[in-house]
Parts: structure tokens; C-alpha cells; sequence
């Protein structure tokens, strides 16, 4: 019941902020996504002590034999957790902020969470396609109403690409049901007699569609363009959460369904990713839009991440979860800043900023804290999860291991230029003027910077909270 | 079978309504009250085949399905008719009449679902087309309303002929009109009955706007009078898809024809799809878009026939349903909109932000978005398609046509929701026009979450 809750909470408050004016829409935004927060960590009580409990099936659509199935497994915890910790930070760092038509924005944001909670939660295939589409129908619009001048078409970019995908998939959903005997449910699914010739083919099917949401090389064209576009919380949303769609359904629905399919394609799959791993980050490098920066930077990891998938090892798949949490953390952190420098100096050209470090030293300090972490030095959050993905990348082709490690490098080189850039150097009349973090943000940057140094010095508890679920992975005959 | 009376009886009623009442705007009530009657009647059907099927002289079978269908077909002319009456009264002088011709096409309609025999076929064709003829030139001084009924008429005489050859060859064939007695998917093929059930392809390909036999449907869509467009586009084009899966689902299903007419039917299909949608994405005005966007979804439908299965029947129920209520909604929008070209609609959501929502509701549905009814429709047609086998190149391809279509359905968004203009409507917008426009907008979503709710009548 816990996890339809979850889910029932943002939908039903983000129907009613539709309709109200004010500031009313940011308060009760705020106050639904701290209960979303508080029945999380219940849940994940629940999980340690009865995790059977979190399970909710109640016949749907008799016709088609589809239920309502919901539950949590470790994943699905930790992400549902780094949404209910995401969601709230976001209402913080804009709660100054008034947006126009203010009760159809954070409507609109409390609607994608109740999408995205749905989609980590779904066990039952046609359900998780809803919830699918649910998520990505508000961000469209948050996008191209909130958004930049080139906003509009942009936005349809991005979503034309993800529709594509996803009505794909639905057509593997279909084909996988109709081959299972009238069943949407994941045991169903994952027991499935599939030849290794369809699953060949359903492969692409469905990797087409998670692949344009994390996004993977060539797929990740709408990306650098909507993140640029899009108003920061929305961003934040997007490559914090949205993304991890994408490698959820992988882990989730991709590997365990077609696992023949998989291993077919296994090597296909990590080299895209390691292409898009160099390839974004060069353009990072030499991107002067700080907004653009991140969303190239952005591409590289996630890229990593779906190399690590495909490597399909206990402990790349452990490092793959982990940061799965941790970059959602970490980039949502970069965003709030990105977002406070911005709204500040009135520009993200990096050739425009410079000396903040002297003017606003408390933004300086944790814009570093954040970009160490985004970089994984030891002891930052980051680390563990790329030692784990890096070392089992390795177990399976030392030379995709070799080729992805330049990007540490490049990581490296493009964030601290983006520092060199945006805090140090000589100040100009913008950066002077600059007002250093408010209460607000230095609370939700905080808790950013708490969560980085907490998981860098003790990442067991997530580690716990996901060996399950990689154990389980692993357990698949890949073959 | 009450439903057929009682539509055909009001037909006549209300010719009369126009020689004893005065108030033309009245005359809409009556219409309406009919569209309950014949709800009512058809409800007394459903009792009647609880337990089966009732047959009438070998002519006329009604049938859980048909009763559904004729209880689609009459609540969306319900819908019709409170959204888009008030129309009626510009398109011309003769309200009572219109009133009356669609009430004719009404009970053609319930024919469609329920024939037993290849005349009735042909009497619910004509009584289906004939009124629309007329329909579609009742604006006389318009030269474009003029072209549209000639050229709809004409088409549609030339095609009655291929329909009576067709049923001609047919019937020299297997020496019956009785669809259930023609055994045609078993046994040897004969080369007549084959022509045959080309030449009822055809004409009846043409009948729903299936490429190549489409042609006419923008021309006559766009020159007709908006208000009939609407009817023309959806409810009627439903009752044609039914007849064509009735026909060829009970006669010609199994054995060698069926290879043969699937193939065609599969390659009508992909035409359909493919000129559709791409052509739908250059239109300049909404009313044409919607036109091409017509054939785009008879390409969605033609799905059921091919597949010609248990859940090809619940998909097409559905998609009538979600789909005419999707589309009258749209066009009751327009009709009270000045222009009808997609800047007409910029800035509709800041003056009057309820009819965007709503506008938005149907257009989603017709994009096929979760959680409305027509990704339900189009899920159901899909996957009894895939279910049939074999045709997995053809899914594949209509959800890439799928995807090419919310292009066109979503730029009617950006204009309402993200260009800055000032959509003026021609006529203040009442708050009953807007109440019933939420109720449309309310049973999309709920089909969308529980199309049990219409399935379970099947």
C-alpha cells in the first residue's frame, strides 16, 4: 500500500495545485513532496523488515490480463528514494522564485514525480508503459512553456525522439505478451520461451527506446539542446531522474526479459556507449555554455553507466546502481548551482563569468565540493560507483575499460576548466555585483553536500540496499 | 432492431418538426430527445440478445456487437448534437431537414453493424451515403460546399457500381446473398468469388478513405460544411469499418481467400498509413488536417480488418468510440473559432484555457498518448494484429506513422499553448457547450484507465 501511496500522493496534489493561485502552488508542492519523502523512508524500514509488504496487485484490465502490480525491490527503492530526496531539494532551491502560472507548474512537476515513481515501481509491463508516457507528457510541457527562446521546438524534438522510442517498445511489449500467453506481469515476462532469433530482434526494440532516454550515442542528439533549454528544476528533473529511466528499464525490463537478446548485442551496446563516453566529452571540453557543459558532461556518464550494464558483472552492475543514486545526486546539486549563478549574473556563457570565488565565496566553495564529486575523487560519492563500473568493465574487455578511463581524464579536464571559468579569474561588473547563497539554497545545497561526503566515506547502506537486486541480475542466464 | 425503427422514425418526425416549429434553435431538442428514444430502444435490444443472437428473415442479425456498436454510434451523435447543433442553423435554411438526413444516416448506421444478407449490405450503404451527399452541398452559394457534393457524389455513385458488381460476382459464385451461408473460406478458391471480394475491397476501401481510394476525402472534408465534416468524419466512418469487418469477417474469414484479400487489405493499409500521415503534416488548416488525419486513423482501423480476431472486434468498438468522440470534440472546438488555420488557434489557452485543455485531452487521444482512450483503441488494433501473425512489418511501420502523427496533432498544442496570438472565437462560448466538452474530455480519460468499462458489454 506504501508504494501506491507514493504514487497516489504527487498525482492527486498535483491535480489540485493545478487549480490553485499564489504561492499556495509552491507550499503545497513542497509540503506533498516532504510526505512523498517521509513514506519513502518508511518504506525502506519496511523493506529491511517485510519487503513482501510493499507489494500491491489488484486486477486492471480483465480483457487483456493486466494488473496493477507495483512493489519495490532494492532498485526500485534506491530510486524511488533519490526521486522523494530530488523532488524537495528542487522545491527549495526555486521556493524565491514565482513562476507564472505558478499552480500549472508545479502541477505539471508533481505529475512527472508521480510518473516517475510509477515507472520504478511497475511490475507489470503495460503499466510500466503508462507510467512511461505519464512521465514524459509534463516535462513536455514544463519544457516548452517554462523554457528558453528556442524552448518550443526543442522540447518537440525531444519528444518526438522519446515517443518514437517508446511506441517501440510498446511494440515488443505486445509481441513478448502475445508470445507469453495474455500476460503483462515482469515473472511472466522474464520466464518467457523466446527463440534467441526474436529475441534478437526484440533487442532493438526495446534498447532503441531506453537508449534515447539515458541518452546513448547516436541517440542523444535532443539532449544537450533540452537540458540548455529547459528552466532549471526541470533540468534538474530530467538528467537527475528522467535518465535513470533509462537504465532502470534496462536493468529492469531489458536484461531479464531478453537476456539471449542481450548477450547477442552486448558488445554493440558498450561500444555506443564508449563512443558516446569520448565523444561527449570532448565537446564538453570545448563548450563555452555552462549549461551545455554539464548536459555533454552529463552524456559521458551516463554513458559509462550503460557500458557498465551491458559488461553485466556483479560488480559493474553494483557500481551501476550505486551511481545510479549518486549522479542523480550529484548533477541535481551542479544544476541548483548552475541555476544560482545563472539567475544571478543573467548569463551561462563561461567567457562571461569569473571571480566569483572572491565575491561569493560560499557558492564557490560548494560548486567545487560538487564538481570534485561529479569528477569521483575518493572520498565523494562518485567513487565508488565508477571504481566498481571501471573494475568490472575491465573483468569483461580490459580495452573498454582502457578506452572509457580517458574519460576520467577528460572529466577532469572539463570540469576544472569550467571551475578555472566560473569562480577564479579576473571578476567583471556582473560577477562583482554577485549575492552569495541564500538560506534556502545553502539548506538544499547542504543537504547535496552532506549526501556526497556521507556515501564517499560510508557507501554500505546503498551498497546493501541494492546487492539484491544485482545478485538477481546476475543470477540470469545470459546465454 | 429498435434502434434501426426508432432512428428511421425520427428521421421522418422531425422533417415535419420544420413545417410546425417556429423557433429553428428548438428544433435541436427534438433532435436530441430522438438521439435518448433511440438510445432507449436500443437498450431494449441489448435485452434481447443476452442470450444470443436474434435473426430477422434471414435479412437483419443483431447481435451483442451490433447492439454495442448502435449504442457507440447513437451516443456519439448524442454528443454531436449538443456540441455542434447550434451549427447547424449557419450552414443553411433547412435545420429541420439536416436534422432529419443525419437521423436517416443514423439508422443506415445501425444497419451496418447487424446485416445478414449482401443487400441489407447495400441498403445501409446507400442510406448511409445518400443524405451525405446532400449534406455535404447544403451551403448552395458556396462554390467549394458545391464541388464537394458533386464530386462526393459522383465518387460515390461510381463505387455503389463496383459494390453491385462486386456483390453481383459474388453472388453468381455461391448462388446466395446470405453472408453466413457463402462458405467461402472453405473449399476451393473460385476466380469469380475472388474478383468479387476485390471489387467489395475496394468499394468499400473507398467508403472508409483508404488509400489509393481516397482522394475525394479532403476535398469533400474541406468544401463541406464544417459542422457535417464532423459527423462525416467520425461516426459514419466507424458504421463504414463495421460493415467492411462484418462482411469480411463472417463470409470471406479462413482458407485460401483469406491469404489473398489480407495481402491486399495489409497493402492498403500501409498506404493509408504512410499518404495519411505524411500528407496530414503540410496542411495549412486545421479542418484539412483533420481530413488527412481521417484517413491517418482509417489506416489504424483497417488493423481490425485485417486482423480479423476477438480483440480486433474490441479494438474497433473502441476505437469508434474514442475515436469520434476525440474528433467531434476537436471540430465543436473549431466551429466557434474564426479561422480555422492552425495560427487561428495561437493563443487559445490564455483566453479561454478550458476549451485548450479539452482540445488538448482529444488530441492526445488521437496521438494515441497513454492514459486516454486512444492509446487504448490503437493498443487493442495493434496488438490483434500481432496477434494474427505475420504482420509485424506493419505494426512496426504504423507506429513509426504514429509517431510522425503527433507531430501534426501537436502543433495544434504549440499554437494553442506556446504562440502568442489572439484566438477569437465568432460566438461567446456558454458554460453548457463547456460542460458537455469536459464530460467528452472525462469519458476519453476514464476509457483511457478502464476500457472495461465499454469492453465488458461485448
Amino acid at each position: 500500500m506504501l508504494t501506491v501511496l507514493l504514487i497516489l500522493i504527487p498525482l492527486i496534489t498535483g491535480l489540485i495545485t493545478f487549480g490553485t493561485k499564489g504561492p499556495g502552488a509552491k507550499v503545497l508542492s513542497l509540503l506533498s513532496s516532504l510526505a512523498s519523502l517521509v513514506i519513502t523512508v518508511i518504506a525502506w524500514t519496511q523493506f529491511e523488515t517485510a519487503p513482501d509488504a510493499l507489494q500491491f496487485t489488484v486486477d486492471w484490465i480483465p480483457q487483456l490480463g493486466t494488473q496493477f502490480n507495483v512493489g519495490m525491490d532494492g532498485m526500485g527503492l534506491m530510486l524511488c528514494l533519490l526521486t522523494t530526496i530530488s523532488f524537495p531539494l528542487i522545491f527549495i532551491t526555486i521556493f524565491s522564485r514565482d513562476y507564472e502560472r505558478a499552480g500549472a507548474f508545479y502541477g505539471l512537476m508533481l505529475l512527472s514525480q508521480a510518473g516517475l515513481i510509477g515507472v520504478f515501481t511497475a511490475y507489470d509491463a503495460l503499466v510500466f508503459y503508462m507510467f512511461w508516457e505519464l512521465a514524459l507528457i509534463p516535462v513536455y510541457f514544463l519544457c516548452s512553456m517554462w523554457g528558453g527562446e528556442r524552448a518550443v521546438p526543442v522540447t518537440f524534438k525531444f519528444f518526438v525522439y522519446t515517443f518514437t522510442g517508446s511506441l517501440l517498445m510498446l511494440v515488443g511489449i505486445i509481441y513478448i505478451y502475445s508470445q507469453t500467453g495474455g500476460s503483462f506481469s515482469w515473472a511472466i515476462f522474464t520466464s518467457n520461451q523466446l527463440s534467441a532469433a526474436e529475441q534478437s530482434w526484440l533487442f532493438w526494440l526495446f534498447f532503441v527506446a531506453f537508449a534515447i532516454k539515458m541518452p546513448v550515442f547516436p541517440f542523444h542528439t535532443w539532449q544537450p539542446d533540452t537540458y540548455e533549454q529547459s528552466p532549471t528544476p526541470v533540468t534538474m528533473v530530467l538528467s537527475g531522474i528522467m535518465v535513470k529511466m533509462g537504465l532502470f528499464a534496462v536493468i529492469r525490463w531489458l536484461l531479464p526479459v531478453l537476456p539471449k537478446g542481450a548477450y547477442m548485442w552486448q558488445e554493440a551496446a558498450i561500444v555506443l556507449s564508449v563512443i558516446g563516453i569520448i565523444y561527449a566529452s570532448c565537446i564538453a571540453i570545448m563548450q563555452s555554455d555552462l549549461k551545455r557543459l554539464i548536459a555533454y558532461s552529463s552524456i559521458a556518464h551516463i554513458g559509462l553507466m550503460s557500458a557498465a550494464i551491458f559488461a553485466n558483472n556483479e560488480q559493474s552492475m553494483q557500481g551501476v546502481m550505486v551511481q545510479m543514486f549518486n549522479h542523480g545526486i550529484n548533477i541535481i546539486g551542479l544544476w541548483m548551482l548552475v541555476e544560482v549563478i545563472q539567475n544571478r549574473i543573467n548569463t551561462k556563457n563561461l567567457n562571461e563569468m569569473g571571480g566569483i570565488a572572491t565575491y561569493a565565496p560560499k557558492l564557490a566553495i560548494t560548486l567545487v565540493i560538487v564538481s570534485f564529486a561529479n569528477i569521483a575523487l575518493p572520498l565523494t560519492n562518485g567513487f565508488i560507483g565508477e571504481f566498481l563500473m571501471f573494475s568490472g568493465l575491465f573483468q569483461y574487455n580490459p580495452w573498454f575499460a582502457a578506452v572509457a578511463g580517458v574519460a576520467v581524464i577528460l572529466a577532469a579536464v572539463y570540469m576544472l576548466r569550467m571551475l578555472q571559468k566560473v569562480i577564479f579569474g579576473e571578476a567583471n561588473a556582473q560577477t562583482a555585483a554577485i549575492v552569495d547563497l541564500k538560506a534556502g539554497e545553502t539548506f538544499a545545497i547542504g543537504v547535496v553536500i552532506a549526501v556526497i561526503f556521507v556515501l564517499g566515506f560510508y557507501p554500505k547502506p546503498l551498497l546493501e540496499l541494492v546487492n539484491t537486486t544485482s545478485l538477481l541480475v546476475n543470477a540470469i542466464n545470459f546465454k | 432492431m429498435n434502434a434501426l425503427i426508432s432512428t428511421a422514425v425520427f428521421g421522418i418526425v422531425l422533417m415535419f418538426t420544420g413545417l410546425f416549429v417556429k423557433n429553428r434553435q428548438h428544433i435541436k431538442y427534438y433532435a436530441v430527445a430522438g438521439t435518448i428514444i433511440a438510445f432507449i430502444a436500443n437498450w431494449f435490444d441489448a435485452q434481447l440478445v443476452t442470450n444470443g443472437t436474434v435473426i430477422l428473415h434471414n435479412m437483419v442479425e443483431v447481435s451483442k456487437f451490433s447492439v454495442l456498436f448502435n449504442a457507440v454510434a447513437i451516443a456519439t451523435t448524442f454528443l454531436y448534437f449538443v456540441l455542434c447543433g447550434s451549427a447547424f442553423e449557419k450552414a443553411g435554411d433547412d435545420v429541420a431537414d439536416y436534422f432529419a438526413l443525419v437521423f436517416f444516416i443514423l439508422s443506415g448506421i445501425t444497419l451496418s453493424g447487424s446485416f445478414n444478407n449482401l443487400l441489407m449490405l447495400f441498403l445501409a450503404i446507400e442510406i448511409i451515403s445518400i443524405p451525405q451527399y446532400i449534406l455535404a452541398g447544403v451551403d448552395k452559394k458556396n462554390l467549394k460546399s458545391n464541388e464537394a457534393s458533386l464530386k462526393y457524389f459522383l465518387m460515390g455513385s461510381f463505387t455503389t457500381g463496383i459494390l453491385l458488381m462486386g456483390i453481383a460476382l459474388v453472388y453468381g459464385a455461391t448462388g446466395t446473398f446470405n453472408i453466413r451461408e457463402m462458405g467461402l473460406g472453405t473449399g476451393d478458391l473460385s476466380p469469380l468469388a475472388l474478383c468479387g471480394v476485390i471489387l467489395l475491397g475496394f468499394a468499400l476501401a473507398f467508403k472508409v478513405s483508404a488509400a489509393p481510394f481516397h482522394f475525394w476525402t479532403p476535398d469533400v472534408y474541406d468544401g463541406s460544411p464544417s459542422v457535417f465534416t464532423a459527423f462525416m468524419a467520425t461516426v459514419v466512418k466507424a458504421a463504414s469499418f463495421i460493415a467492411f469487418m462484418r462482411l469480411f469477417h463472417v463470409s470471406f474469414a479462413g482458407g485460401n481467400l483469406s491469404a489473398h484479400w489480407q495481402l491486399i487489405i495489409a497493402l492498403i493499409t500501409a498506404t493509408t498509413l504512410l499518404i495519411g500521415n505524411f500528407t496530414a503534416v503540410f496542411q495549412q488548416s486545421v479542418k484539412r488536417m483533420l481530413a488527412y488525419s481521417s484517413i491517418a486513423q482509417a489506416g489504424f482501423m483497417l488493423f481490425a480488418v485485417v486482423a480479423m480476431n476477438e480483440m480486433a472486434m474490441q479494438g474497433i468498438i473502441l476505437y469508434a468510440a474514442a475515436y469520434s468522440i476525440a474528433t467531434i470534440g476537436i471540430f465543436a472546438i473549431m466551429l466557434k473559432l474564426k479561422d480555422y488555420t492552425f495560427e487561428g488557434y495561437n493563443g487559445l489557452a490564455r483566453k479561454h484555457p478550458l476549451l485548450a485543455v479539452v482540445n488538448t485531452i482529444f488530441l492526445l487521444s488521437l496521438a494515441g498518448i497513454p492514459l486516454t482512450a486512444g492509446f487504448f483503441a490503437k493498443y487493442f488494433v495493434l496488438s490483434a494484429a500481432v496477434q494474427q501473425g505475420q504482420l509485424l512489418w506493419l505494426v512496426i511501420l504504423a507506429v513509426l506513422c504514429a509517431a510522425v502523427s503527433a507531430y501534426y496533432y501537436f502543433r495544434v498544442i504549440i499554437a494553442m499553448y506556446f504562440k502568442t496570438g489572439d484566438a477569437e472565437t465568432s460566438e461567446p462560448i456558454t458554460t453548457g457547450f463547456k460542460s458537455v466538452l469536459v464530460v467528452g474530455a472525462a469519458v476519453i480519460i476514464l476509457l483511457g484507465m478502464f476500457p472495461n468499462l465499454l469492453l465488458q458489454f461485448l
